[in-house]
């Protein structure tokens, strides 16, 4: 794909944000995500060009955040939360019930594009174990029925909505664009918290 | 019976808790408006009264780590917050900013105020997408009401999934735009921080628990907490619990009265291990059930107080299994810049997992304790170190279930009972 003087200009915006031009790197990655899926050879020569630097130095930072794919994930990306918390309560289950279903292993994506699978670290919500995260949206509470069920509905095209996030699940790409910091409107969305997060509250207000 | 002390959660039971509307109906940018009107080292003293230590972590004091920055030296000063909430179990910060990111920047125009800051940059996980769009329109909002722009700026920087990233000098590297790789102190961040200026790093909660302490005061922060432990704070409880979640609590409240607060272990089973502050505080069992969790009782008992993030595992649970995935994290995670987390982590992953298939011997475990001793204090950052306490602590109180491991060629726990799926009783 080729970037376009509107992409090379909302680049210069996120350049922008920061004292020191090369502060932009991460965001720029999430950027050329956000265009191309993963970050393509194509997207680090750009980064390179806009911040005046080699190639091999946009690489380097690229090739040290997990986050960053070197290959093309699915329109839907799953990570399984596999740290030891999520996975005693059902993580390693849900995440073996997964690769069986979907026929895919760690890090490989379905043949339709669809669905990408990745066992993940703590993502800090741990009071909703066992945690999925589909393009880094919250699925709680997950069993292994409703995980199978979550990437059928993507499959289908039309992917069940996360628990805490906005109303429907955008693609990775869109995902993507709202991690290189642009703002998709869709803030307002969603609960302000789970009842999990909640608990403390109300007992306090009962007298506790 | 310690009560339960909202004020970071007070309102987050409102649908619109997350609004520049819903904050300001509850007092939101008053306190911001009251320190700006304050000298800035007033402002440094009134934290430093309230007692507040930092929420991250380490429970420095706030309002000195404020203090160190150098005045008059013509150079720019930053404010970073640290919101790469990554410590396996800590789920304090993430809900927080979901609810309130308006707090957050109250917060950060308050402590660029005291240290005289124009930029406050808030560094926050990649994985986190609704997050960032709560904070990111917080931001977007205040800017529109004039409340960002008239001498603060807040700049929104998104992670890409290093838990490093969370170790105070590798977020400053990340956030110049190289790989997260912490860095050789001194000099400290207070110093030579971001682009080498005077910096101040604080955790989310530190920052947010400002403008409460600048509306009701130093005295009314005093009177809650512990003698060296003031305020109050969030207690995250999850595991095998019949209701997790966030509490709220002042400092030195213990495990068992949270417990009896989230109706305790599930039916049927019993408290077997816990971690007070994350996965590398070393691991307490139920004797540590009356251990008041405020920074100088947990560190007593051997441990540290931590994130506050209390994860609980009953009697189904395998230690070994637990520890070694726990160790697999850090493996994954070490940045690879200091030789002994490096390849220590490597090597303590390969002899815990032939310990949990049984294929080890007994003197593994010396070994294992022998590796967390040379790994111990010798790298940049804790990260290593970390990676050493789920090990040592868990020899130290489960030996015998180690041995177990060995004797009977495997593992003698069924992973399905420890599921949530498998039910109470099971």
């Amino acid at each position: 794909m080729a970037y376009t003087d509107e992409d090379i200009q909302i680049m210069e915006s996120i350049i922008k944000r920061y004292p020191r031009p090369r502060s932009a790197i991460m965001p720029l990655l999430h950027y050329v995500q956000s265009k191309a899926g993963y970050v393509t050879n194509e997207g680090i020569e750009v980064i390179a060009k806009v911040l005046q630097l080699e190639a091999a130095e946009v690489t380097a930072v690229s090739t040290f955040y997990t986050q960053y794919k070197p290959t093309p994930v699915g329109e839907y990306h799953v990570g399984v939360c596999t740290n030891t918390l999520c996975a005693v309560m059902g993580g390693d289950a849900i995440f073996a019930s997964l690769k069986d279903h979907l026929g895919i292993g760690n890090d490989e994506v379905t043949a339709d594009g669809k669905v990408s699978l990745e066992h993940i670290e703590c993502n800090a919500a741990c009071d909703y174990a066992p945690v999925v995260m589909a393009n880094w949206e919250f699925y709680d509470n997950q069993t292994v029925e409703s995980a199978k069920d979550l990437v059928d509905s993507m499959r289908a095209g039309n992917p069940k909505p996360p628990t805490r996030g906005p109303n429907k699940l955008v693609t990775w790409k869109e995902a993507s664009a709202v991690l290189a910091g642009l703002n998709d409107g869709l803030a307002h969305e969603g609960v302000q918290a789970g009842e999990p997060t909640l608990l403390g509250l109300k007992l306090s207000k009962e007298g506790k | 019976m310690t009560k339960l002390a909202p004020v970071l959660s007070a309102h987050w039971d409102e649908k619109d808790s997350f609004t520049l509307e819903g904050y300001k109906r509850h007092g939101g940018y008053t306190a911001s408006a009251k320190a700006l009107a304050m000298d800035p080292d007033a402002v440094i003293q009134l934290v430093k009264d309230s007692g507040l230590r930092g929420r991250g972590g380490a429970g420095f004091p706030t309002g000195m780590k404020w203090g160190f920055i150098p005045q008059g030296d013509n150079k720019d000063h930053y404010l970073v917050v640290n919101a790469d909430e990554s410590e396996p179990g800590t789920c304090k910060d993430t809900p927080l900013l979901m609810a309130n990111p308006h707090v957050l920047i109250e917060g950060c125009i308050i402590a660029c105020h005291a240290i005289r800051a124009k930029h406050a940059f808030i560094y926050i996980r990649g994985e986190v997408t609704h997050v960032v769009r709560r904070v990111n329109q917080a931001i977007t909002d205040a800017y529109a009401a004039g409340i960002l722009g008239n001498g603060v700026d807040v700049v929104l920087h998104i992670g890409a999934g290093a838990y490093i990233c969370g170790e105070e000098t590798a977020l400053l590297d990340s956030l110049e735009g190289f790989r997260g790789q912490p860095r050789l102190r001194p000099p400290f961040p207070a110093i030579a921080g971001l682009y080498a200026r005077p910096t101040v790093v604080n955790n989310v909660e530190s920052i947010s628990s400002v403008p409460a302490i600048v509306n009701n005061g130093a005295d009314w922060y005093q009177s809650m907490g512990t003698e060296k432990s003031k305020g109050t704070t969030l207690y995250s409880l999850s595991g095998h619990v019949v209701n997790p979640g966030q509490f709220e609590a002042p400092l030195g409240i213990t495990l068992r009265e949270i417990l009896d607060l989230a109706g305790g272990v599930r039916p049927g089973h019993k408290l077997k291990f816990w971690t007070p502050g994350g996965s590398s505080t070393p691991l307490f069992t139920e004797a540590h059930l009356d251990t008041p969790l405020d920074y100088e009782g947990v560190a007593a008992a051997g441990s540290m107080l931590g994130t506050k993030a209390l994860q609980i595992f009953d009697e189904t649970t395998c230690v070994v299994r637990a520890v070694l995935r726990w160790t697999e994290f850090y493996k994954h995670e070490s940045c690879g810049k200091c030789t002994p987390c490096r390849e220590g982590t490597w090597w303590l992953v390969q002899i815990l997992r032939d310990l949990e298939a049984g294929k080890g011997t007994e003197a593994d475990l010396a070994k294992l304790l022998d590796l967390c001793d040379n790994i111990m204090g010798r790298s940049f950052c804790a990260l290593g170190d970390g990676a050493t306490s789920p090990i040592t602590s868990s020899i130290k109180y489960f030996r015998d279930e180690y041995i177990a491991h060995l004797t009977q060629g495997g593992c003698p726990f069924d992973p399905v009972a420890s599921t949530l799926f498998a039910g109470a009783g099971a």
